[in-house]
């Protein structure tokens, strides 16, 4: 069960306004993402960071991850951003722009150098990268190898349709294989695969839609802009108790054939074998997490002991 | 550090101030606040100590405040003493 941590909603919050920073202890989504990228303009780079940096040395309480989206390192920018939020420990950086693997290797140094100055933990901040275009989508396999501090792979439609030159739709036809790849590159080596935002803050069944079109693609989270979307993502995200009765029913009756000497087992005239048990400990596992559950399950239940 | 232009920071958004600094003699500040009754002494203080701490002995310092926090009023007053200072 160890570091499994629940990303279901990761909300944007303009690095430039008092008003939305000092909110964040009490928006009720899994984590927040001070942005000081596209939420602020040229002229308020420099007053952005001073802000977010006194507002996080302020804030000692935390109570949700807390992630800083930079400016891309391909300008000066990015890398001020860094010198000033991370003596204020945030919890990891959204790396924007993240089209190749060497730009997160690069921030990936950059992170080590402060941390060694800073006197921490090597490996404390952490990196989530952001997808978001052709570049990026055809990399993220290896994006996704690039640093143990990922902890997920982030895609973002706005920026990957305009590099396409297409239009983004409310149905997604157009992100379909994006979304899958960067599924599989995160599921790959063991990371978070958290889906991009859905822009029209006043269309709850659109994106309730969307979240459920993407959880069965295996998204585990979405980034969002508004605070008002939290409720409807961590709704399609909560286990059915439909869901969480069979998971358990599969663990008995899996349990119960090992006590047999096999591994495999009938539940309701359906085979029960190792990947059945798998699906069903993670369904488990995200019910703990939501609070539905108090179980203890480990790996073992999956294949036995030796 | 002296003040040596004219430098705005802030914005009037609700929860933040607008700071407006330039050169003078001595050291003035005057606040314009929508709690100014309660707060006016607490907003003083948050500035003027931000101003000690950089050696700030003369200025004309102008502050809107819209019931900013006093993280808020710090941040936004260093940028407003960053900027006086770049050229």
């Amino acid at each position: 069960m160890n570091g499994f941590r629940l990303r279901r909603t990761l909300l944007y919050v303009p690095g430039n306004m008092p008003s939305m920073l000092q909110n964040i202890p009490i928006f009720q989504c899994d984590g927040v993402m001070i942005d000081l990228e596209d939420a602020v303009p040229l002229s308020e780079k420099d007053a952005a960071r001073i802000l977010v940096r006194s507002f996080l040395e302020n804030y000692r309480e935390r109570n949700k991850e807390l992630l800083v989206r930079i400016n891309p390192l391909d300008s000066p920018r990015g890398f001020d951003d860094l010198k000033e939020v991370l003596p204020a420990l945030p919890d990891g950086i959204r790396l924007p722009k993240a089209d190749t693997p060497e730009i997160v290797e690069t921030l990936d140094t950059l992170l080590t150098e402060y941390e060694e100055e800073l006197g921490l933990e090597l490996g404390r901040f952490s990196i989530l990268p952001s997808i978001e275009s052709a570049e990026g989508i055809i990399n993220c396999v290896k994006i996704a190898r690039s640093s143990p501090r990922l902890i997920g792979l982030a895609f973002g439609a706005e920026d990957f349709t305009a590099s396409l030159e297409i239009e983004r739709t409310k149905t997604g036809e157009e992100l379909f294989h994006a979304r899958t790849r960067v599924v599989w590159a995160a599921k790959a080596v063991g990371i978070q695969a958290i889906d991009t935002i859905f822009a029209d803050a006043g269309d709850m069944e659109g994106l309730r839609r969307e979240t459920e079109l993407i959880k069965k693609l295996g998204l585990t989270g979405k980034s969002l802009v508004n605070p008002r979307q939290i409720e409807v993502i961590h709704e399609v995200f909560a286990p059915k108790q439909e869901e969480i009765d069979y998971a358990l029913q599969v663990i008995e009756a899996i349990g119960k054939a090992r006590e047999m000497g096999t591994g495999v087992a009938s539940l309701g005239g359906k085979m029960v074998d190792a990947p059945v048990v798998k699906r069903a400990l993670r369904v488990l596992k995200t019910a703990q997490a939501h609070g539905m559950v108090d179980v203890e399950l480990d790996e073992e239940v999956i294949y036995g002991k030796e | 550090m002296e003040i040596t232009r004219k430098v705005q920071a802030g914005t009037l958004q609700s929860s933040d101030l607008m700071i407006f600094l330039e050169p003078a003699d001595a050291l003035v500040i005057e606040i314009e606040s929508t709690v100014k009754a309660q707060f006016e002494h607490l907003i003083r203080a948050r500035i003027e100590a931000v101003l000690e701490r950089h050696g700030v002995r003369a200025g004309r310092v102008r502050i809107t405040d819209r019931g900013a926090l006093d993280y808020a009023i710090e941040a936004r007053m260093e940028t407003a003493l960053k900027r006086a200072k770049e050229a």
